[in-house]
């Protein structure tokens, strides 16, 4: 819990934004250890192949590809924007945190009854099918957008 | 660090600290890792209460994988997103050398 809230922190508040992208990595890896905590071992390790396997990687070398030192440090915001940020984020947890514990949601002590491999494999390849293959698409077509984005670029570069 | 509140309290200052970011910072990178961490924050609810609500029927409790198989279909969904905000990001950098949202005006309607 320190873990993910503490490199969450860091991960928007270090100074060189690849010490960022590295405590972004440090959140979503507390975030998997929590869903091992919750008896969620598979959707735990999806978290840690996709997430810090892929997306940490893939900011790390955005990171490095389009580094210059203009803008890898952080440019300081007006006090009053850091401000009103704080409050807005402290305004939003107290009140989601006083409506989990108004709710007495700490009844629910213990994972009584987890779902197994068996149970999502099911679900997928049964009711959540039309889901999957449509998730196939967008996964599809925002891989082919990215490769456009970039290609389009490289032709301007070359003209 | 084992009740259902817990895994929500959590849940909720992950959520805070995403939008502190989005309200405050204008990189564009730190804005994806503020968005990431709210993903992330729902997500956690989603597998929280997943596992701690089985569904009942008339035979008893029955696991709900519903929870944990909603958010494979998240990750995947936030993994796609990442992709095309960070080939954004790339393609601003190289046409205004500044990945700054509030400099990027090009694409003002």
């Amino acid at each position: 819990m320190v873990l993910t809230v503490g490199s969450a922190i860091v991960a928007l508040e270090a100074k060189e934004i690849i010490y960022g992208a590295i405590g972004l990595a440090g959140s979503l890896f507390g975030v998997a250890t929590l869903f091992f905590l919750l008896d969620a071992p598979y959707v735990a390790v999806f978290q840690i192949a996709v997430y810090i396997g892929a997306v940490a990687v893939l900011i790390l070398f955005t990171v490095m590809l389009v580094r210059e030192e203009k803008w890898a440090k952080e440019v300081p915001v007006t006090s009053m924007t850091r401000i009103a940020g704080i409050m807005t984020g402290l305004a939003i947890t107290i009140a989601l945190a006083f409506a989990a514990l108004d709710t007495n949601l700490s009844q629910f002590g213990t994972v009584v009854n987890p779902a197994t491999f068996v149970d999502i494999g099911d679900l997928i390849s049964t009711g959540d099918a039309p889901i999957l293959l449509v998730l196939a698409l967008v996964l599809a077509a925002s891989v082919v957008g990215a490769l456009t984005l970039s290609r389009a670029d490289r032709e301007e570069k070359a003209q | 660090m084992n009740s259902l509140s817990d895994f929500v309290l959590v849940s909720a200052m992950l959520f805070g600290i995403g939008v502190y970011g989005l309200v405050t910072k204008r990189n564009a990178l730190r804005l994806l890792f503020a968005v990431e961490l709210m993903i992330n924050a729902a997500n956690l609810n989603f597998v929280a209460f997943g596992q701690y609500l089985p569904f009942e029927n008339g035979a008893g409790a029955v696991p709900n994988a519903l929870g944990q198989t909603f958010v494979l279909f998240s990750i995947a969904l936030a993994a796609a997103e990442a992709a095309v905000i960070l080939a954004i990001v790339v393609v601003a950098y190289r046409l205004h050398k500044d990945v700054d949202v509030s400099e990027l005006k090009s694409m003002e309607g």
